[in-house]
């Protein structure tokens, strides 16, 4: 195209990738500057977190030709930040991550719109996280991690005999680094693994036990613990630590000074304070760009289909020498986030107990003493008898009505599992479908957990 | 290219609480996890549980133990239970809200039991945590002090930890410290 053939600068090496047919690509991919352009125009990508991860992921996935771009991060900018999260100057601390980083990328990358929200994950609706086509994870917490995974699983929908629709879901892509190690990994809902399907994966927070920690500790992590667990609450009674409020963190440490003292024990620092409190290990600047990039490049080859994507974990490791690996995990078929769950298709006045014996007889659940729960509330609990009780009344109500008339929504059983004359404990998820209500037909069906 | 954009205004809509319910809320797996430990609890008669924010919040709740042997007998002690969304991942924050003499458990209610923090085991659930705080109780340990003191009193003089017990559960001062009685 003359255009492109004019303008030899910005686009080049994308055009490579966009405009020419290949061997490797998704069966999908259609090059020409129409997918340029849609994928200028119309993508829009959320980049979660603008930390060290996230300031990275803004910048490439802006020189990558995207030009609608969302950053959401709750945090302001510190002065130890400042080493590797390169888009901020000593004058932006205090200032939000998100709305510095958002000004800074659009100041060097021509034509990019980036817009910032400068609050918490959950503070955004089911809407607001709809909206993106694609939705790119820089964070260094799991349970941000396993929050915006649920949104995502949530929008993926199945059709009646439990396959996903392809259409329905939202890719994401999720680096992580700790040190000289990181990964990055491919998750599109339904297809493969979900977040909750392998959190196995995260190592737990090593926690030193508190006996230790009061009586004897050995090195500087045992004194900071000390005074982030046992010094802070005999001072300061019931006031909770905030691990975000400087003031707090900067008690703690000259605690654990005076801790390590008494002990003569070296070490203890303000940055090891930070991330023994908050269980981080230090960023490197080099590992938190190549994930980076290769998270950055996973979100390309989803959108476009330029090539096959990364199937579907990445590890990276640069300790000694340099090792990379991809492995292939597999899906948790009964996953609670992504999983299709059972369906289940009822009349309008089925009673929850009615439901709860019908459980007992289907044959893809055979559950017996279900307690239900449904959108966070309980519906009946078999036990302890204090809820028993409580929610004993709901047993003669249709569950239609219990679910505020919704005709097809999700609840989640747990009780006896009888399989193959085994007694089990199990935890389903339901797809309850109402008949004869207007408007719904077997085939659409939302997921999500 | 991705089969994006036809379905994303369908989710937007029903994303939107079209038909002007409450938002959802979001149940994470943790809590759903969750469901399932507090549906199957097995408690022993000594250990109830209740639900100070109603029937539904389970992320909170608290346990009493109510020994029927050993030093702490006729004793009541309140346990806070406060579960992260990523649990079983991570184990509960548990804290004694009676102030207690006790040599795992210091004055400020945190409590050294070691499948709480080091020994913590996905596998492992409520039901394992209320026995273990249940055997606290019955079986004190000196070997892993929290209060230091308590702890070299039951060491040394087991007599005199057991009159400091019962002082201290009546509802009064072992050494400065004053107790609340909990019997
Ligand atoms: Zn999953």
């Amino acid at each position: 195209m003359a255009e492109a053939a004019s303008t030899p600068s910005k686009s080049r090496d994308l055009d490579k990738l966009l405009l020419r047919p290949g061997n490797l690509v998704d069966p999908n991919f259609e090059p020409g500057t129409e997918l340029r352009l849609a994928l200028q125009e119309q993508v829009k990508v959320l980049v979660v977190g603008a930390g060290g991860l996230g300031c990275e992921l803004l910048k490439d996935l802006a020189l990558s030709g995207f030009k609608n771009l969302e950053v959401i991060d709750m945090d302001r900018i510190e002065v130890t930040n400042l080493n590797r999260q390169f888009l901020f100057r000593l004058e932006d601390v205090g200032k939000p991550k998100a709305e510095v980083a958002a000004k800074r990328v659009m100041e060097r990358v021509k034509g990019v719109n980036i817009v910032p929200h400068f609050c918490r994950i959950e503070e955004k609706d089911n809407e607001f996280y709809s909206d993106f086509h694609i939705i790119a994870l820089g964070l260094d917490s799991i349970e941000a991690r396993s929050y915006i995974n649920a949104v995502a699983c949530s929008f993926l929908e199945y059709d009646s005999d439990d396959n996903p629709r392809e259409e329905t879901a939202t890719p994401m892509v999720d680096g992580g680094t700790e040190g000289f190690k990181g990964h990055a990994r491919v998750i599109k809902p339904g297809f493969t693994p979900c977040f909750e399907c392998t959190i196995w994966l995260f190592p737990p927070q090593v926690k030193f036990p508190l006996c230790t920690l009061a009586e004897t500790p050995r090195n500087a992590p045992h004194c900071i613990e000390y005074a982030h667990l046992i010094k802070w609450n005999e001072v300061h009674g019931g006031k909770a630590f905030d691990p975000d409020n400087s003031d707090h963190m900067k008690w703690v440490y000259d605690e654990a000074v005076k801790r390590a003292e008494l002990f003569g024990i070296p070490g203890v620092t303000y940055s090891l304070t930070q991330g023994v409190v908050k269980n981080i290990i230090p960023a490197i600047a080099s590992t938190n760009a190549i994930i980076s990039a290769a998270c950055a490049l996973e979100t390309l080859k989803i959108v476009s289909g330029c090539s096959k994507t990364l199937s579907n974990y990445l590890t990276y490791n640069g300790v000694e020498g340099l090792h990379t690996k991809v492995t292939e995990f597999v899906r948790d078929k009964d996953c609670l986030v992504c999983g299709p769950g059972v369906l289940v298709e009822l009349d309008t006045t089925v009673t929850l107990q009615k439901f709860i014996d019908m459980l007992e007889e289907h044959p893809k659940l055979l559950m017996s003493k279900a307690s239900i729960r449904y959108r966070g509330k309980n519906l009946y609990m078999q036990a302890p008898p204090v809820l028993e009780e409580m929610t004993r009344s709901n047993l003669s109500l249709p569950l239609y009505d219990l679910m505020d008339k919704v005709p097809k929504d999700i609840l989640h059983a747990t009780g006896t599992i009888n399989k193959d004359n085994k007694k089990s404990s199990g935890l389903r998820k339901l797809r309850v479908v109402f008949k004869g209500i207007d408007g719904v037909t077997d085939m659409d069906m939302a997921g999500g957990a | 290219m991705i089969k994006l954009f036809k379905v994303k205004e369908k989710q937007r809509e029903n994303a939107g609480n079209a038909d002007g319910r409450a938002p959802v809320k979001k149940q994470s797996a943790g809590e759903l996890r969750l469901h399932r430990d507090i549906s199957e609890l097995n408690l022993p008669k000594t250990c109830s549980i209740s639900f100070p924010n109603g029937k539904d919040d389970l992320m909170n709740f608290e346990v009493t133990v109510r020994p029927d042997e050993g030093y702490y007998l006729g004793g009541t002690f309140i346990f806070s239970f406060q579960v992260s969304p990523v649990y079983p991942h991570e184990p509960p924050k548990v804290k004694c809200k009676t102030k207690v003499y006790h040599p795992n458990i210091d004055l400020e209610g945190n409590v050294c039991l070691n499948i709480l923090r080091e020994d913590w085991k996905p596998v492992l659930n409520i039901n394992t945590i209320i026995y273990g705080l249940f055997h606290l109780f019955t079986q004190p340990n000196h070997e892993d002090p929290l209060n230091h003191d308590a702890a070299a009193v039951l060491r040394d003089n087991p007599k005199l930890f057991e009159s400091n017990v019962r002082r201290a559960m009546a509802g009064g001062y072992v050494g400065q410290t004053l107790f609340t009685r909990c019997m």
